[in-house]
């Protein structure tokens, strides 16, 4: 799948939204293809109909080394990315890939990521696409101008650049024992060259920098408190903001009286359509006078937690169901099929939570506006920027300073159009923090689903037939590794009551929920081992490796389940990324579930840093706990009901089971990204375990809430 | 407004700050001390976690008024002399943090957590620092890192604290 393709399946999977007194997005077009491809149209804000075009939405990107690349003339290098690191330590990794190939030490290099001045066009840092696309991008360019280097040097000393060696930042000749710095070779100017894609690069069987467990980069910052993140950011004269908030969502302004809020001493009331805020001279008066607005709001009825699943397959926005994908019939799979499978799966809405909410400082020079903010996607808040505040969008710089994580929930700028529309009516910088509630509320959720399988298979194990339908949630990882002859694949589209968009590896996870968890159910039914039964229509090498890697590591097959104690495996594959899951969990005497064990086989091609990707993959099982067991908005009449941490319950340290990690380094295949599908093994490998001890197959994503959602069943067992 | 003169980090300082602003807001927006970081404003997450006399307090719930007496200290004022102290230095050999954005009250909630040379066990700490909230998961690593920072408090220099799996340098390498 192209990169394009793969940024408009992000956003695909967002749905349509209409962000209160923001920016109104008309309309979107969507041609959904399975198989063959994803094909989306989106018509709509200039910025995202651009990002539709052919190659990284029209914006080409550079083929001139300076780019990307400069050496200064102490020997310091600056390597330029759109991306931005939240945590998933690109800024270590992609640094290891130019030392690599410019043969530097590791920290000479400075990565300077996601400022809409200083980087080349991104699209944005999502469907781990960083180390697949941007790592090799980067190590051309490093190839590039080493080579540069060692020319310029030959050049230099009258001799062939062939017989010249590159290594430790200099160049060394070494017949006639001299060498040169690069920082002695460049004086700091620019290297002017238009890059071919195709110059060899160094095979990662002989990486010396990358493929070694470097420490994150400036990781003494985040241990001393000194790393600034977007919310710590502070301007000369800034001013705080806040925002007046609708009494729910799709709420219409009845009338609106500020003159309270204007009554308190400094406080710049804003008004524009919907939108209120106010800036102030601090935050507790900024937030009063918010308060203070007296506002009334039409909140339309719409739906709740206890309507949603009929409305994600019956609502009247699902007519749009993409074209399934078809192999052999379902229906002669089915007829005459030993075992018979027929299976509905629910996921319900989470929310990303990222520990720093969204957080914004908008600071204005005449008509350009500077924006820090934590977000996913620099280029695309610079054009949301650019068209709520229509001004060109050549007059925005949007600065990313690494911030506290998105896990996909950072796509959009809200926080930043806010901050600007205050900063510009007060005349001085703004600085505007989402609370918490906020965050929970008026950000967007992960998708909810509802998925249908239907499936049969013999009793040797021969699977027949394979029938699976999701509604709303997504169609990533929506197929089928098992070779089955019989399938139809489809993904509906829906009406979603919440605004929703990416979350860690996108629906990859319900997906494996579901297919999983069914996988498992069939294996039951044919009185079969859950390994076996999968490796006997699995053909795929790589998903295979990790299959068995798990297993053995696990000892799967070595002990028996109990009433108390279960164990359960899953797997598969998305994003170039293969993972296996095993699980033990154990049920205790008051039905409370605790994940105790998980061991996890994982390979992506060569690894690049062994050590952080073990943190992303360990991470990825300790977040999949929370939406596996406990994690679920709730919502009615237009409003969240758990929209706090004292509500909303996230996965904490006694939540955390033993985590073992057993990574497959294939250094002869390129290397993908991780940052996502470490999340998909473990839901169904936990609820194959709760079914290994309980005989009961929990179908909803959380299978274990405290409290039920209105509408679904009361669980069978809590966390 | 009123005149308050503070402890923070062995020095006092003073600042205007209404009284029932939240001791955090003074230290991000008035001292800035923006390390102490804002999660949630309740009390559940323990981003914003600060030392009062020794003790881990969420400076969201605590007024500027009622710590005028006290000795704070934040992630700022571990280090001594440009050193880490041993929890910095442990979660930084352990690779503990991911966006780093809970590390400083992480940090803050552990160094109350081993005072006066304390050696809890992995029991002990997981349930001292239940409170405390990373929402990139990365709980075993944090674990091993007080377990490592207890160690070389008794002198234990560089001895991996744990056994952390997920850490563990094995690995079907092919």
């Amino acid at each position: 799948m192209s990169a394009h393709t793969e940024f408009e399946r992000e956003f695909y999977e967002g749905g349509e939204w209409n962000p209160p007194g923001g920016l109104q997005f008309d309309r979107r077009d969507f041609l959904k293809l399975f198989g063959g491809g994803l094909f989306v149209g989106l018509a709509s804000a200039p910025g995202w109909t651009q990002e539709s075009g052919r190659s990284f939405g029209g914006h080409a990107l550079p083929k001139d080394l300076s780019a990307w690349l400069h050496i200064g003339a102490d020997g310091g290098v600056k390597v330029f990315t759109g991306k931005v690191e939240v945590g998933q330590n690109i800024r270590t990794s992609l640094a290891q890939l130019v030392a690599e190939e410019l043969r530097v030490r590791f920290d000479t290099i400075e990565m300077v990521m996601g400022d809409t001045a200083q980087t080349p066009y991104d699209m944005g840092t999502f469907g781990s696409r960083t180390t697949p696309t941007m790592g090799p991008e980067l190590r051309t360019m490093a190839a590039a101008a080493r080579q540069m280097l060692l020319e310029m040097a030959g050049e230099r000393w009258h001799v062939d650049a062939g017989t010249l060696a590159a290594a430790d930042g200099k160049v060394t000749d070494k017949k006639a024992q001299r060498s040169l710095g690069y920082g002695e070779l460049t004086h700091g100017e620019n290297l002017v060259k238009i890059v071919a894609s195709d110059d060899p690069l160094a095979p990662a069987s002989a990486w010396t920098i990358a493929g070694t467990a470097v420490p994150k980069a400036q990781g003494r910052d985040f241990v001393t408190g000194s790393h600034v993140y977007p919310s710590d950011v502070v301007r000369p004269g800034m001013l705080y903001g806040a925002v007046l908030r609708p009494d729910g969502f799709n709420a219409k302004l009845q009338s609106i009286d500020t003159s309270a809020a204007e009554k308190i001493g400094g406080v710049k009331v804003v008004r524009d359509g919907d939108f209120a805020g106010v800036a102030a001279l601090d935050r507790g008066t900024a937030e009063r006078a918010a308060a203070a607005i007296q506002a009334k709001w039409d909140v339309p009825a719409q739906p709740s937690n206890r309507e949603l699943f009929d409305v994600l397959k019956n609502g009247p926005g699902n007519g749009n169901a993409g074209r399934p994908y078809v192999a052999g019939s379902v229906a002669q799979g089915m007829s005459g099929a030993e075992i018979k499978l027929e299976e509905q799966y629910t996921i319900q809405y989470i929310a990303h939570a990222p520990l720093e909410p969204r957080a914004a400082v908008a600071e204005w020079d005449g008509d350009r506006l500077t924006v820090w903010t934590g977000t996913q996607r620099p280029f695309g808040v610079r054009d949301e920027l650019a068209q709520a505040l229509n001004i060109p969008a050549e007059n925005v710089r949007v600065i990313q300073p690494d911030m506290g994580s998105g896990y996909g929930g950072k796509h959009t700028g809200e926080a930043a159009v806010e901050a600007a529309r205050l900063a510009r009516a007060a005349g001085k910088p703004v600085k505007l923090e989402w609370t918490r509630r906020e965050e929970f509320t008026w950000a967007y959720f992960r998708p909810a689903g509802l998925i249908e399988i239907r499936a049969a298979a013999q009793r040797d194990g021969t699977l027949l037939a394979w029938e699976f339908h999701n509604y709303n949630s997504g169609n990533a990882g929506i197929g089928t590794p098992y070779v089955v002859p019989n399938q139809i694949i489809q993904y509906h589209a829906a009406d979603s009551p919440l605004r929703q968009g990416s979350y860690r590896s996108l629906a990859a996870a319900a997906n494996h929920f579901a297919r999983e968890s069914a996988m498992d159910a069939l294996a039951h039914s044919a009185g079969m081992d859950a390994l076996a039964f999968r490796m006997k229509s699995l053909t795929d090498a790589r998903l295979r490796a990790v299959f068995e890697a798990a297993a053995e590591k696990f000892g799967w097959g070595s002990a028996k389940a109990t009433a108390e104690r279960g164990f359960g495996i899953a797997g598969g594959t998305e994003k170039g990324g293969y993972v296996a899951t095993c699980a033990e969990v154990e049920i205790d005497a008051t039905k409370k579930v605790h994940v105790r064990r998980v061991v996890q086989a994982w390979e992506s091609g060569a690894v690049v840093n062994p050590d952080g990707l073990r943190n992303q993959l360990s991470g990825a099982i300790v977040q999949g706990i929370g939406g596996a067991l406990f994690e679920q908005v709730l919502f009615a009449g237009g409003r969240i009901e758990n929209a706090s941490f004292a509500q909303y319950r996230l996965p904490r340290f006694s939540d955390a089971p033993e985590i073992e990690i057993v990574l497959l380094d294939r250094k002869d295949l390129p290397s993908a990204g991780a940052g996502e599908t470490g999340i998909v093994g473990l839901a169904p490998a936990v609820g194959n375990a709760i079914f290994a001890a309980t005989g009961t197959r929990l179908r909803s994503m959380p299978m274990a809430p405290r409290v039920a959602a209105p509408g679904q069943v009361e669980p069978m067992v809590q966390s | 407004m009123s005149k308050f003169t503070l402890h923070v980090n062995g020095a006092p300082v003073s600042v205007d700050a209404p009284a029932n602003e939240p001791l955090l807001w003074v230290l991000r927006n008035r001292l800035q001390l923006t390390g102490t970081h804002y999660g949630c404003g309740e009390g559940q997450c323990g981003a914003c976690t600060v030392l009062l006399d020794g003790r881990a307090t969420r400076s969201c719930l605590t007024p500027v008024s009622a710590v005028a007496a006290a000795k704070i200290a934040t992630i700022e004022g571990l280090a001594q002399d440009g050193r880490l102290s041993a929890v910095q230095q442990a979660f930084l050999d352990e690779g503990a943090f991911q966006c780093g954005y809970c590390t400083p009250g992480m940090i803050v909630s552990a160094t109350a957590l081993l005072r006066n040379g304390r050696k809890p066990t992995k029991d002990e700490i997981v349930k001292a620092m239940n409170g405390n909230l990373c929402r990139c998961g990365t709980y075993p690593r944090i674990v091993a890192a007080i377990q490592r920072a207890a160690g070389m408090q008794s002198g234990e220099r560089g001895k991996p604290a744990s056994a952390l799996l997920e850490r563990e340098p094995q690995g079907a390498g092919r």
